[in-house]
């Protein structure tokens, strides 16, 4: 670790710290229907579209109906985009003529499931797959809307806590569409912009064919990226335009970009705990949970930091010392890489600006047991203040159980059926990861004995595109790595789809039916199974009564409380994982050690 | 519930054109009015050819050029593929692995390891097999595109560089200050040579 890293992490930090008051309070406005800066400018426009929808933004709707709102909303879009990613063969903006061969049935359910449910997962290499009507419409399109959706559920879930005796938790159509208009929209103007002007492309030519120094020839990619770009990472996806994510210098050029692009994942899941606070009445109970948050991302980042710096002894000893370097990008450094790393798994967002699959195992370790911990360390946009909520109804019930007390949140009296769904989320994520995972392990299916993994992986794959056809024999032959870090490569797929993350340690195949199937199948239940508990305790604590504190109750915006919730992440959340964990990152790291490949 | 559905489809079709084609296309217009030169690619043009991106690194074998990282992308620096290695830290490719290895007939094998880049890198600049060398000449980057290496590491190739060119070592030296990018602001990332845009330096002055 240098002191310039250092620094760079704690600039970072203040950053971040000074935009939270501002924007959470902005985003309040919005969603308590106040009038902004950009109300003259955008009203118009905002009630258009709701009768365009053919709903009043005065309709209160109960969690049931909420919900149904968003699947339909979710389920919708998730079609659109199936259709889009198939028929991509006659669609426009496609110079380089990808076709359904690129997609196959497998690969688009994947694809569609995975942007709609803001996880972004790429089983396939975006450079030579998609087309750029493909990557623009129907892929950009879910990160606008599975962000504004987990920011609508997120605000769903606070006005249950802030609402007294209520049946509605808000209107789910007006709080997507503030979100999108009111604050996505605006900032991803200023932010696409400042991307070009820093080197981003945005064109709709076709790739460059370029004769270098040398003589050889060299096809450099476009397209449309600034536009996506931005939307991207403020909206916590991170499904790259390229296979490379935001490691490639068309994605993020220069270190300004990166600390900007690292600052816009945090950005509006941080402010949304001042707004949080500001609903609810009291700032302080934001502040609490911002505390958590942050407290956990410090530490994360401090292992991380100091194990990529501290490097590879296998390497050391070929003469080659200092920190790990492969995987990483000149210009980012070991410090911002491994910051990125943290910062990006701890909020849902999932690009890269370096492999994850080839830090060392406790680098590795840290990103891993992020996503690991319910996605709720800053967490995706909207997602991470309602897995936070989750995580503070347990906290206060396991504190309640201490003292023999009936658990109070913000004035709400926390009862069985609270804690019962609270659990029922928490149970279900662990189930998805760990018997996926156990069945990528351990699966073998059967194959044509023709079409070979490494044929899938060769460029240009030859049975590119032809994957629906066998189903590629053992699915532990997936894996890139041998020894322990072929299982955490398994064991990382299936948490970042579940997590939705997105994500990867990137070596693994993850283009074959099996996988396709069934990460994407993880990636639903990791959303929408998470989703419906939450918007039930919504509906249910609107609906109670105010209980005001007394002298008995825990107060929940106090630094024991902050402690209280962090322990309950740690055990609740990671310790869950702990004997897969063991047989990966953590014997690995061991095994390197002693100076042992695979 | 079937109520939603009117809204479910009407609100989806209404944000993928405003989203999905307005926006970008605002965006292109904005930019290519602005920024002609960042909205294309940062393109380089030699005698009227372009000849690669800034911001993209490519291929250099000949002793006379300054050598990039080594790449995963495609076959090395394919700007339409790009990849990292993905191997994990103790991965006996990574460390251990022989390009061009005889014994393992399969191409796909073929792989340089670590320890195989280190002795190629110090044999090419005729460095001491006990000189440690910079992490960045012998590792693959994220993208496998990535346009600089370190000072350190060009440093290290400037004799080389200078012999094959036949000018001095201090002129090539030189040259690399002058194409050295610190970190922005003096804090932000690491310090970095762009490769491509040195070598263009070097054939400029020395044909």
């Amino acid at each position: 670790m240098t002191p310039n890293g250092l620094f760079q992490i704690a600039l970072f930090c203040a950053v971040l710290l000074l935009s939270v008051k501002p924007l959470g309070a902005y985003m309040a406005r919005v969603f308590e229907g106040e009038r902004t800066l950009l109300s003259p400018a955008l009203s118009p426009l905002e009630n258009g579209l709701y009768k365009l929808f053919g709903v009043s933004k005065d309709d209160d709707q109960t969690w049931v109906q909420y919900a149904f709102s968003l699947l339909a909303f979710s389920l919708v879009g998730l079609l659109l985009t199936y259709v889009f990613l198939r028929l991509q063969g006659m669609l426009p903006f496609n110079p380089q003529g990808y076709g359904a061969r690129q997609m196959p049935a497998d690969l688009a359910f994947n694809t569609s499931a995975s942007f709609t449910t803001n996880t972004n997962w790429q089983s396939y290499a975006p450079d030579y797959t998609l087309s750029y009507f493909s990557n623009m419409v129907a892929l950009a399109i879910h990160n606008w809307m599975s962000a504004a959706a987990g920011m609508a559920v997120a605000i769903a879930l606070v006005r249950g806590i802030a609402r007294r005796n209520a049946n509605g938790i808000g209107n789910f159509w007006v709080d997507a569409t503030r979100s999108i208009l009111y604050i996505l929209a605006p900032i991803c103007l200023v932010y696409a912009l400042f991307l070009v002007a820093q080197g981003v492309p945005q064109n709709f030519s076709a790739y460059t064919q370029v004769t270098t120094l040398e003589g050889t020839k060299q096809t450099l990619a476009q397209g449309p990226v600034a536009s996506q770009e931005a939307i991207k990472m403020l909206g916590t996806n991170g499904g790259g335009f390229f296979n490379a994510n935001s490691a490639h210098p068309f994605e993020n050029p220069t270190p300004l970009t990166n600390l900007i692009q690292m600052l816009s994942i945090f950005l509006i899941p941080a402010a949304l705990t001042y707004t949080f606070g500001k609903m609810v009445g009291n700032t302080k109970q934001g502040w609490a949970l911002l505390g958590a948050m942050f407290a956990l991302f410090i530490i994360g980042a401090g292992v991380c930091y100091n194990a990529e710096a501290a490097g590879n002894p296998l390497v050391h000893a070929l003469g080659v010392p200092g920190g790990n370097m492969e995987g990483k990008e000149t210009r980012f450094g070991i410090a911002n890489s491994a910051l990125f790393a943290v910062v990006t798994t701890d909020a849902s967002c999932g690009a890269v600006n370096a492999m994850h699959d080839s830090f060392t195992p406790i680098g590795g370790l840290v990103p891993l047991l992020n996503i690991l911990s319910g996605e709720c360390i800053f967490g995706g946009v909207g997602a991470g203040l309602y897995g936070m909520l989750m995580f503070a109804i347990l906290a206060v019930f396991i504190a309640g159980l201490m003292v023999g007390r009936t658990p109070e949140y913000i004035g709400k009296k926390i009862e069985g059926y609270e804690v019962k769904m609270a659990m029922l989320a928490v149970l279900v994520l662990a189930a998805s990861i760990l018997g996926f995972a156990a069945l990528g392990a351990n699966g073998n299916l059967p194959t044509d004995g023709k079409t070979t993994l490494a044929a899938l992986n060769q460029f240009p794959a030859t049975a590119y595109g032809s994957a629906s056809d066998t189903f590629y024999g053992a699915t532990y032959n997936n894996i890139n790595n041998s020894g322990p870090h072929g299982l955490s490569e398994i064991l990382y797929a299936f948490t970042s789809a579940t997590g939705n993350n997105g994500s990867a340690f990137a070596g693994i195949t993850a283009n074959t039916p099996f996988y396709n199937v069934t990460l994407g199948l993880a990636m639903l239940v990791g959303r929408f199974l998470m989703i419906i508990p939450l918007l039930a305790i919504a509906g249910s604590l609107a609906k109670k009564k105010y209980t005001p504190s007394n002298k008995g109750t825990f107060p929940t915006d106090s630094g024991t409380f902050v402690a209280v919730l962090c322990g309950t992440i740690v055990i609740v959340g990671a310790l869950t994982y702990f004997p897969v964990l063991a047989l990966g990152p953590v014997v690995e790291h061991y095994l390197m050690n002693a100076g042992k490949t695979f | 519930m079937l109520k939603q559905l009117r809204p479910a489809i009407v609100s989806v079709l209404a944000f993928t054109l405003l989203t999905g084609l307005v926006f970008p296309a605002l965006i292109t217009v904005i930019s290519k009015l602005v920024m002609p030169v960042q909205s294309g690619g940062s393109l380089i043009e030699r005698d009227g050819k372009v000849v690669g991106s800034r911001l993209i690194g490519q291929s250099f074998a000949l002793p006379k050029y300054f050598h990039p990282r080594p790449s995963s992308a495609g076959s090395g620096y394919d700007g339409a593929a790009s990849s990292g290695s993905n191997l994990g830290p103790t991965s006996d490719k990574l460390i251990n692995g022989i390009a061009d290895d005889p014994k393992t007939k399969d191409t796909n094998e073929s792989f340089a390891g670590i320890k195989q880049l280190a002795t190629n890198y110090r044999t090419e600049n005729g460095l001491l097999p006990t000189l440690p060398i910079p992490a960045d000449a012998v590792t693959r980057s994220a993208s496998g595109l990535d346009p600089q290496i370190s000072p350190e590491n060009a440093l290290l190739q400037a004799p080389r560089v200078a012999k094959a060119r036949n000018v001095s070592v201090e002129t090539v030296k030189n040259l690399i200050g002058q194409n050295t990018q610190g970190r922005t602001f003096g804090v932000l990332g690491e310090a970095g040579v762009n490769v491509l845009e040195l070598n263009l330096a070097l054939d400029a002055t020395n044909k």
